[in-house]
């Protein structure tokens, strides 16, 4: 489940980021600190990005990113979320010369596909959901993400 | 009865996003009974894996000259266009 996997202490609210590889650093550094990934993973999911980028256009006026890396950088399965106050421009997962301006970006620390398949469902059943995303990317507190995302799931 | 096709599922890793791709298009054929295999790969794998496939769907970037259907989508993540992919999915298959 979404909830269980996302750490409150790896949720960052309205961050003032630099630009795409500023958010995976830091939701990277997040996981890292709570001992879910290997310090590989920060420069494994940049990488990744840079050649496989994972921006997405969403129905309303919010995109998302879903950065993440393969399993051999990952100790225990777990999802970090940033909401950023303003748009940084990450590349779209198939046209990656398209720019996607995006204030939602979930990093996955993934450990191999069945186990988390019912998170990745919850996850793009949230992107599929404009009403969902916006208040995901202007919830002002935790216990509001944490809501937000139990109401969603039941 | 056809046999069962093989539909390749495509993404970076192989795991994360051609899993919600695989469940979808599996659940949406099974309800119409069409029985397929659906196998989940990375994009760098799909050339040498193409030959086994009758379909291949991606949510990344893909050569041309696969030799094989390609169906590049992002409908399962957002939602937008996803009645119109899976159509396009079974009129692939049944072709």
């Amino acid at each position: 489940m979404l909830t269980q996997l996302l750490d409150p202490d790896a949720i960052v609210l309205q961050y003032p980021a630099q630009d795409a590889q500023d958010v995976i650093r830091l939701l990277s550094q997040k996981l890292l600190a709570k001992g879910y990934v290997h310090e590989s993973f920060a420069d494994a999911a940049l990488a990744r990005e840079a050649e496989l980028p994972t921006g997405l256009i969403l129905g309303g006026d919010i995109n998302a990113a879903i950065p993440h890396t393969d399993v051999e950088h990952v100790i225990k399965p777990a999802v970090a979320l940033a909401t950023l106050a303003q748009p940084v421009i990450f590349r779209h997962m198939i046209n990656p010369d398209e720019e996607v301006p995006v204030r939602l970006v979930f990093l996955m620390a993934l450990e191999e596909p069945k186990s988390q398949v019912t998170m990745l469902q919850e996850i793009a059943s949230i992107l599929q959901s404009p009403q969902l995303v916006k208040q995901l990317a202007d919830a002002a507190s935790i216990d509001e993400i944490t809501k937000i995302l139990l109401q969603a799931s039941a | 009865m056809s046999a069962t096709k093989t539909i390749l599922v495509a993404c970076g890793t192989g795991i994360a996003t051609s899993t919600v791709v695989a469940k979808n298009i599996e659940e949406y054929l099974k309800e119409r009974g069409i029985q397929v295999n659906t196998r989940q790969c990375k994009a760098t794998e799909v050339r040498s894996l193409a030959a086994d496939a009758d379909l291949i769907v991606t949510t990344t970037p893909l050569p041309k000259d696969l030799g094989k259907p390609v169906i590049q989508t992002l409908a399962f993540l957002t939602g937008i266009g996803k009645e119109a992919v899976l159509r396009q999915i079974e009129e692939t298959l049944k072709a």
